[in-house]
C-alpha cells in the first residue's frame, strides 16, 4: 500500500502550483478560504447582489460547505466542524462564478464529472479538492485559524450565509480533478465497474418495473 | 414523577454527546474495517476518520460540520409520569435540541421545504421528530438522540413474494452501488434494511435498523441474524470502498428489521446512517438517576411482539 503525497497550497495558488496537482494528492490549504453555495450564488448571480469581498484577491478557494457554527451576541464566532457538502447540486451556477469570482480552486463533497471539469474548470485553470470522509469535520475546524467574516448572514442564515476563513494547514482535502480535467471519481467508478458482475451474480431485476430505470451500473446518480 | 427540568438538561447533554462522541460498536466496526482495508486511499480516508473521532472528543466539537437532523426516540416504561405530562416533554425536547443547536454549535439544518425559512435552532414544523415506544414495567424514560446525516443512501421500492431473496439481494446492491460512487452514502455505514410493513411503516423499520441498533447486534430470529451476515459480506465484496473508492468497507454491519405486510406485497427500504453514527442515549429515573449509554436497545422482545396478548410472565422476567 502507498501512500499519497501530501501538499501545501495556497488558497491563491500560482498557476504553477496548480498545474503540478496530480489525482488522489492530499492537500492541505493556507490562507483566506470562503464558502458560497446556492445561497450566495443566487444572491450574487441571479439577484445581482455586490460581493462583499475582493475577489481573487483576498481567495481563489470557494468552499461548498455550511459549518456548525454560532454568532455570538457581541459578534463574535464560533466555529465547532466543518465540512462540505455535495457539489454536483451547484454545477449550473459554477462557469458564472468563476468567471466573477477568478475562484481557482472549488472545494466539496464528490466533485463533478470529467466533461464539466474540461468544459469549464480546465480552460479557468481551477482545479477540484474533495473533502475526505465524509466528513473530517473535526479536523477541518482545527485548520480554521480564525473566522474572519460572515457576509450575508441577515439574508441568508448561518447554513447558507458567506463565512470567510483564515485558514492554517487546513486538511486533509483530496485532488479530484487536474489540469487535463480528469476524474478521480470516474478512474476508481472504472475500476469498480469491472468487478461488479461478480457481486450481483444470482441476483435477479425486480417483477416490477421503474419508469427510467436503468441496469447499466455504470451509470451515476449525479448529472 | 420524572422532572422536567431534568428531562430537558438530559437531552441538551444528549445532543452534545451525540454529535461529539462516535458510539463504541461502531468505532470497534471501523476499526476492524481498517485493518483489512487495503486499498490505497480508501485506507487513508479510513484513517482520516480515526483521527477525525480522536480530534472532536479532545476539542469537544462536532465529527462533522454537517450535524444532520436531530430527532428524538422516547421509549417509556408502562408506569412512568412525567411531570408536566407529554406536552411538556415535547416543549422540554423542543427547547434541548434549539439550546443544543447553539450551544455546541450544530449546524442550523432545518429549514422550510418550500420557503427555507431558517430559524437557526433546527425547530420548525414537524422538527425534531419525536417517536414512541412503550415497554411493560418500568418508570423510567429512555432519551435517544438520532443525528442522521445524509440526504443520500436512502431508498424504497415494492418488491413482491416472487422477487424472492435475489430480488431483495439486487435492491440492496443496487442502492449501494448507486449512493456509494463518490461517497456520497458517507459508507461504510451501518446499513439498516425494513422489509415489509405498509410504505411507510417499511421506511421506519429501515431507519431504526440503521440508528436505533449497533454493530454486532443481531435479529432475534436467527434466520434473519443469517441473511444480515450475509448482507454484510455481500455488500463489503462490491470492490467499493470509504468515498467511493476501490475498496472493501463498504458496510459497518447490517441490521435487518421485519413487519408483518400485505400478503401479496414485500416492501423494502434500505437506510445508511453515516460515518458519524450519531446517536445517544440516558435512561432517566424518578429519583433523579441518569444513566447514559450509546446502545438505543430499542427492539425488545415487546417491540418485535408477534401476536395478540404479551405473555404476563415475560413482564415478570423482566
Amino acid at each position: 500500500m502507498s501512500k499519497p503525497r501530501e501538499i501545501r497550497l495556497s488558497t491563491t495558488p500560482t498557476p504553477e502550483a496548480l498545474a503540478d496537482l496530480r489525482l488522489g494528492d492530499v492537500v492541505y490549504l493556507d490562507g483566506l478560504m470562503y464558502t458560497a453555495r446556492e445561497g450566495v450564488y443566487m444572491r450574487a448571480l441571479e439577484d445581482k447582489a455586490n460581493i462583499p469581498m475582493e475577489l481573487p484577491r483576498d481567495s481563489a478557494a470557494n468552499f461548498h460547505c455550511s459549518p456548525a457554527a454560532r454568532i455570538n451576541p457581541d459578534g463574535s464566532f464560533e466555529m465547532g466542524a466543518v465540512t462540505a457538502t455535495a457539489s454536483f447540486r451547484f454545477e449550473k451556477w459554477l462557469p458564472e462564478w468563476m468567471d466573477k469570482s477568478g475562484a481557482k480552486l472549488i472545494v466539496g463533497k464528490g466533485g463533478m464529472n470529467s466533461k464539466t471539469y474540461k468544459e469549464h474548470f480546465v480552460p479557468r485553470g481551477a482545479i477540484y479538492l474533495s473533502t475526505v470522509g465524509y466528513g473530517t469535520g473535526a479536523l477541518l475546524g482545527r485548520g480554521v485559524e480564525n473566522v474572519e467574516a460572515v457576509h450575508w448572514n441577515e439574508e441568508l442564515g448561518i447554513a447558507q450565509a458567506m463565512w470567510v476563513l483564515r485558514c492554517n494547514k487546513m486538511g486533509p482535502f483530496i485532488v479530484a480533478s487536474d489540469n487535463q480535467g480528469n476524474c478521480l471519481f470516474e478512474r476508481e467508478n472504472e475500476k469498480i465497474a469491472a468487478n461488479l458482475a461478480k457481486a450481483y451474480e444470482g441476483t435477479k431485476p425486480a417483477v416490477l418495473k421503474r419508469y427510467g430505470e436503468t441496469d447499466d451500473r455504470s451509470d451515476e446518480v449525479i448529472g | 414523577m420524572i422532572p422536567i427540568d431534568l428531562i430537558q438538561s438530559t437531552a441538551e447533554t444528549l445532543m452534545d454527546k451525540a454529535a461529539i462522541e462516535i458510539p463504541q460498536d461502531y468505532l470497534d466496526g471501523l476499526k476492524a474495517a481498517a485493518k483489512v482495508e487495503d486499498g490505497d486511499l480508501s485506507s487513508f480516508v479510513l484513517q482520516a476518520m480515526l483521527e477525525n473521532y480522536k480530534a472532536a472528543k479532545e476539542d469537544r466539537r462536532a465529527m462533522c460540520g454537517d450535524t444532520g437532523t436531530p430527532r428524538w426516540y422516547v421509549k417509556m416504561g408502562n408506569e412512568t409520569q412525567i411531570e408536566g405530562g407529554p406536552i411538556a416533554l415535547e416543549t422540554a425536547l423542543r427547547r434541548a435540541t434549539a439550546n443544543a443547536t447553539n450551544g455546541v454549535p450544530l449546524r442550523p439544518n432545518r429549514v422550510h421545504p418550500l420557503w427555507r425559512t431558517d430559524h437557526d435552532n433546527n425547530v420548525g414544523i414537524g422538527a425534531p421528530e419525536i417517536e414512541y415506544g412503550y415497554e411493560p414495567g418500568g418508570e423510567w424514560i429512555d432519551l435517544i438522540t438520532v443525528h442522521k446525516g445524509g440526504l443520500f443512501g436512502t431508498d424504497y421500492r415494492m418488491l413482491f413474494p416472487s422477487d424472492g431473496i435475489q430480488g431483495i439481494k439486487r435492491f440492496y446492491l443496487d442502492s449501494l452501488v448507486a449512493f456509494g460512487k463518490r461517497g456520497l452514502a458517507c459508507q461504510p455505514a451501518i446499513i439498516g434494511i425494513g422489509l415489509g410493513g405498509c410504505k411507510d411503516t417499511c421506511m421506519v423499520l429501515g431507519k431504526r435498523a440503521a440508528c436505533l441498533r449497533t454493530v454486532g447486534s443481531k435479529n432475534s430470529d436467527p434466520r434473519i441474524a443469517e441473511l444480515e451476515d450475509e448482507f454484510k459480506e455481500l455488500g463489503n465484496s462490491i470492490g467499493m470502498g470509504a468515498m467511493g473508492f476501490v475498496g472493501k468497507s463498504m458496510v459497518v454491519d447490517c441490521n435487518i428489521e421485519v413487519g408483518y405486510c400485505h400478503t401479496g406485497g414485500m416492501q423494502m427500504s434500505v437506510h445508511a446512517f453515516c460515518l458519524s453514527s450519531r446517536r445517544a442515549v440516558a435512561r432517566v429515573f424518578p429519583d433523579g438517576r441518569v444513566e447514559h449509554r450509546t446502545d438505543p436497545d430499542w427492539f425488545t422482545d415487546y417491540q418485535r411482539r408477534e401476536t395478540v396478548d404479551w405473555p404476563p410472565m415475560a413482564e415478570a422476567a423482566e
